[in-house]
């Protein structure tokens, strides 16, 4: 053994991890009624109430009994819920009950319970698997007979067939698995003391079910059913733990399903022996493009999905033939066995066209085959097929008649030229036309009818369909035989070439869908083409939902379609949770209107597809629950990956745009970081330098440096404080904690108390206000900082010595007022942004600029006045401009 | 004695002027300059003995002030000013060749002793001590003896090589990869020279835990504490 060998397999260890934050399933499994499952379920789950747990009774059937009814006192019974149905009122678990209530661990009693149609799932065990989906460990109970792949053996021992069952997945699922075990002895002295209650349905059979010999079957069946599963336990642990063993003999099974009868027996054995054999197993159904009938996709259908819920993998392959197809794909995937149903065609059909069975049997070469015989009728899928026989359409027929009476036209001008031997050619062209138009059953009519009338019209005595001549008997056998053959053929080539021609438009449509994709930038064009798409290639009313917000919405539908209906609203979102098709036909809220599947890529769900018959609903209703046919399906399928990729093509290019925009976020904040650090270090450095040089030096320096040392401190602490008011002003703007205080107030007392405050020094000011000014309504300390800020903005930019000037005056209902500087002006570029945070226009003679804040400041202290602020340059001379404007109505006349 | 020059190049006048008092008051001669390129310009003209360099430069900025100055092949030493923390700012000045650097806000003291240690260093570069003494360490550059309180310590030549270039270049920054690149010759890890620091504490600091001769600059390198 090498190390390689020693690696825990990371199935195995997947399975594990998988099962981490589920709830654990604990399934008592009995042989046959009456044996004390319940009861084996209610003691436990006692026990482990004593340990605390928080056990709920969801739902227990003690059908009376005393012993049974005793033990469910003290444990907390979820009320169930009353459902009208047909008249009456059933009770059921009420499964969102127990979900709110969140116990930790739920009593499910009969898992293979069917749920009264319009319940959430059609099937209580699927309603276990929510349960367990969220978190609650559950209890529950089960007779062998219940098992799908069991369920035939059962009806062969007992006679008696069960309609509910479980699928095995859920079986190879739970975590636990008890069986009930009891001697059939004692079982029937239980019957006999009345003790096993049986479901009225059943109590007919109660004869034949209840011997010793059937309940001796059964029990042998639960125990291998049991051991079985404790086998492949070990095995999962052996994996998971890296312990070599035998398993890797690595058997693959393949079941060929089509609409003939037996699929479903055939099904079941093919489990059963994958079990047995711990093989993969695959049920394969082959397309050979002869046409169907609805019931017979239905049908097939119907077997994919048996298979699938029995822990099979399902598949549709095209071919001409179907042990073609099958053998191919088995080749294809290395299958070690395959299973069929032997037809139970007459050995004279045989001969003319062996049957799948035979062919797959006479090529399969080193793959064993394992024959499993039809049993017609007896079969347990919910529709049997009427006929496997395509069906008969007049039109057809009424062609092959007329080119038949065309070619006896021919037949009856030419008899005087031809000889009667060469106007049986003329008739076959008929056939052969008739192959060629219609297909095999009208072309077989035509040689009929040609038959016929070449007989009558050619064959001497004429005008009778008796024949005198013994050589005319074989001339007219060789002619049935003939068209019988070249009817064949020419249908077979037909069909072959209808086929190709549907693939080649199908695969033509995909092509330009997938080019059109490709092409389209924004989501909703990309949902509508799709939506217009699916509904044309499948002729089906279509819907698309996608996630908005937390909340499925309609984001597109062909025929456009907004708003769904409740049903069909939770089917889509139990759809988009759970990964799983709902809906119309399937195994979950099978009565909305609509069937949700869900698209999906490499991360998951990001789209729903809800889908509708074109038809109305009362005949589609009527007409069954199947949407899809498998065809159909594997076209919605491609349709949807494509549309599902380039969803997440749309995504990934958006997130991209995002981490643009973040980065460039992060790089402002950076750059924010440092001018922020910048503006409080300098000052401190200009600080902490000077004063520890007065510390240090203090001998050395002049009283003239000292005195300048000192001054920079001072300075520099103003400076800080400065800067720091500046950013606790811009902290209250942005945080919305800016309430102005507003009052009337005269604009020349706040001008003169500005001026004496601005460092306006080295610069000369001219006012010019307008004499008769109305008093305006503002914030008194907050409009006097936005004009010390402009001022103080504008002796950092304009040269000593030039002029400042600010003019008020009144226009219209606002008054505005201008402060002008000789400075340099304001770059073109930088008109706006000079209100921006920490932005400063470099000063020219690198006079230390200020903290960025000031002019943002006063924007933000205007605006909060229901005032504006501008920037522009002078037009008279050189030299910035900041204009105000401050509604006037607002204030001139007291209210 | 004619007094040294240094040249300060800083784009905040508040802080050019207390430098300039303060250094004055050193007895140095100080010259000022607000960017970059007034400084390059400057420098052509007049040389000087050190140059104090802030980083954040509008325009051209230091890092680039140190690369021209460099390789124009300029000698003198550089003192490094950097307001921001930017550990890859000093990292990257002190490999283009800068001498030295203080963090913005800096007392006086420090800057001072930096100084003292760049041009100390430049002009003892022409006669070299023979005998190196910091607190109780002493090295004898000549005859390779290094002891600690008298007593004498056995180092490794390695270690040897490594002491003797702090020793030579006490009281300044040596990055890592100066360090590396002496010592071992180039591409090495930086795991190496911290072991190797951890055996020369191990062998010369009173308390290896605390040192007080090797001094680590976090992010940085090494320094030696300057001599006595």
């Amino acid at each position: 053994m090498t190390d390689t060998d020693a690696r825990p397999s990371p199935d195995a260890l997947l399975k594990q991890a998988g099962q981490a934050g589920r709830g654990r399933l604990k399934i008592f499994l009995g042989a046959a009624p009456g044996v004390g499952k319940t009861y084996e379920m209610l003691v436990q789950a006692r026990r482990r109430k004593l340990d605390g747990v928080d056990a709920v009774i969801g739902v227990v059937e003690t059908h009376g009994r005393v012993e049974t009814d005793l033990l469910t006192k003290g444990i907390e019974i979820v009320p169930k819920k009353r459902v009208l149905y047909k008249g009456r009122v059933l009770a059921e678990m009420d499964l969102d009950a127990v979900l709110q209530r969140r116990p930790r661990l739920a009593l499910v009693d009969e898992l293979a319970h069917d749920n009264v149609p319009g319940s959430r799932h059609p099937k209580r065990y699927l309603d276990v698997e929510d349960l367990l989906a969220a978190g609650i460990d559950v209890y529950t109970t089960l007779n062998v007979q219940h098992i799908e792949s069991l369920n035939d053996v059962v009806a062969k021992i007992t006679h008696v067939r069960v309609r509910e069952t479980v699928p095995d997945s859920i079986l190879d699922r739970a975590d636990d698995i008890e069986l009930v075990d009891l001697t059939p002895e004692d079982l029937l002295q239980r019957l006999r003391e009345g003790k096993v209650y049986m479901p009225e349905a059943a109590e007919r059979a109660r004869q034949n079910y209840f011997v010793a010999g059937n309940l001796a079957a059964l029990r042998e069946l639960a125990l291998r059913r049991t051991a079985q599963r404790v086998d492949a336990q070990m095995v999962d642990y052996m994996r998971a733990h890296a312990i070599s063993g035998p398993w890797e003999a690595s058997e693959r099974l393949l079941v060929a399903v089509n609409a003939k009868p037996g699929g479903a027996a055939a099904v079941r054995y093919a489990r059963r022996l994958a079990d047995r054999l711990r093989a993969s197993w695959t049920a394969v159904h082959v397309e050979t493009g002869l046409s169907q009938s609805e019931a017979e996709r239905d049908r097939v259908a119907q077997l994919l999905r048996l298979a699938e819920r029995m822990g099979g993998m399902a598949a549709t392959v095209p071919a001409a033939g179907e042990a073609e197809g099958a053998l191919q794909f088995a080749r294809a995937n290395n299958i070690t066995h395959i299973v069929i149903t032997a037809s139970r065609g007459s050995r004279w059909l045989e001969f003319l066209r062996p049957s799948m069975a035979q062919e797959i049997i006479r090529q399969a070469g080193d793959i064993s085959v394992h024959v499993v015989p039809e049993r017609g009728g007896k079969d347990d899928i919910a529709k049997a097929p009427t006929s496997g026989r395509v069906p008969l359409e007049p039109r057809a027929f009424a062609g092959s008649l007329l080119f038949s009476a065309i070619a006896l036209g021919v037949g009856l001008l030419l008899r005087q030229t031809l000889a009667v031997s060469n106007v049986a050619l003329v008739l076959l062209v008929a056939v052969l036309a008739s192959a060629v138009a219609y297909g095999l059953m009208p072309s077989l009519f035509a040689g009929l009818v040609c038959a016929l009338a070449y007989n009558f019209f050619f064959l001497p005595p004429l005008y009778t369909f008796t024949i005198a001549d013994p050589e005319n008997v074989i001339t007219l056998l060789v002619f049935v035989l003939v068209a019988a053959i070249a009817s064949n053929l020419t249908a077979r080539v037909r069909t072959q070439a209808i086929v190709a021609r549907q693939r080649a438009a199908t695969t033509e449509d995909l092509y330009r869908f997938s080019r059109k994709l490709a092409g389209i930038a924004t989501l909703d064009d990309l949902l509508w083409a799709t939506a217009y798409q699916v509904a044309h290639m499948l002729r089906l009313h279509v819907v698309l939902l996608m996630p908005d917000g937390g909340n499925l919405q309609v984001r597109a539908g062909y025929p456009p379609e907004d708003t769904l209906d409740e049903g069909d609203l939770a089917a889509a979102k139990w759809a988009f949770e759970e990964g799983h098709e709902a809906g119309r036909g399937s195994d979950t809220l099978p009565g909305a209107r609509r069937l949700f599947l869900p698209m999906r890529t490499a991360r998951g769900v990001v789209a729903i597809i809800g889908l509708d018959s074109e038809k109305d609903n009362k005949r589609t209703e009527q007409r069954g629950a199947t949407l899809l046919n498998p065809d159909q399906r594997r076209l919605l399928d491609s349709l949807s990956d494509q549309t599902a990729l380039a969803i997440e093509r749309l995504h990934l290019a958006s997130e991209m745009d995002q981490a643009r925009m973040s980065a460039e976020t992060e790089k402002l904040r950076s750059a924010l970081l440092t001018s922020i650090s910048h503006d409080l270090r300098t000052p401190l450095a200009s600080i902490l330098g000077s004063a520890t040089s007065l510390k240090q030096y203090r001998g050395q320096l002049s009283d003239c440096d000292q005195a300048e040392l000192l001054r920079t401190i001072q300075e520099e602490a103003e400076r800080l404080n400065h800067f720091i008011a500046n950013l606790l002003d811009m902290t209250r703007l942005e945080s919305g904690a800016l309430v102005p205080n507003m009052e009337l107030i005269d604009l020349a007392d706040v001008v003169g108390s500005v001026l004496r405050r601005a460092p306006l020094e080295q610069h000369r000011v001219s006012l010019e206000l307008e004499p008769d000014l109305p008093m305006l309504r503002l914030d008194p300390v907050l409009f006097e900082q936005v004009l010390f800020n402009i001022l103080d903005n504008a002796t950092k930019y304009a040269p000593p010595g030039t002029a400042i000037a600010l003019h008020a005056r009144k226009t219209g209902n606002s008054v505005i007022i201008q402060i002008l500087d000789g400075g340099p002006g304001l770059p073109d570029e930088d008109r706006e942004r000079v209100f921006d945070k920490f932005y400063r226009v470099r000063a020219a003679d690198k006079k230390r600029a200020g903290t960025g804040l000031g002019l943002a400041i006063a924007r933000g202290f205007m605006e909060a006045m229901g005032g504006t602020i501008t920037a522009s340059n002078r037009s008279d001379q050189g030299g910035a401009m900041f204009t105000l404007t401050v509604p006037a109505n607002s204030a001139g006349t007291p209210s | 004695m004619t007094p040294l020059r240094i040249l300060i190049v800083d784009d905040e006048p508040p802080i050019r002027r207390f430098l300039r008092t303060a250094l004055a008051a050193q007895d140095y001669r100080v010259e000022e300059a607000g960017d970059g390129e007034t400084a390059l310009e400057f420098l052509k003209r007049n040389p000087v003995d050190l140059v104090i360099l802030d980083l954040g430069l509008p325009g051209m900025d230091g890092l680039e002030v140190i690369r021209r100055l460099r390789a124009e092949g300029t000698a003198m030493p550089i003192v490094i000013l950097s307001s921001r923390d930017d550990e890859a700012g000093k990292v990257t000045a002190l490999d283009l060749g800068a001498d030295d650097y203080v963090s913005k806000p800096f007392g006086m003291e420090e800057l001072s002793a930096r100084i003292r240690a760049a041009l100390r260093h430049r002009l003892q570069q022409a006669g070299e001590k023979p005998l190196f003494k910091s607190g109780e360490l002493a090295v004898d550059l000549v005859r390779r003896i290094v002891t600690v309180k008298g007593e004498e310590v056995k180092l490794t030549p390695r270690e040897y090589d490594l002491l003797r270039l702090l020793v030579s270049h006490a009281g300044k920054v040596l990055t890592h990869k100066f360090l590396l690149r002496e010592v071992w010759g180039g591409e090495s890890d930086v795991q190496y020279l911290r072991i190797y620091i951890r055996t020369l504490r191990q062998k010369l600091e009173a308390d290896p835990e605390q040192p007080s001769l090797i001094l680590t600059e976090q992010g940085v390198g090494y320094r030696l504490r300057a001599a006595d």
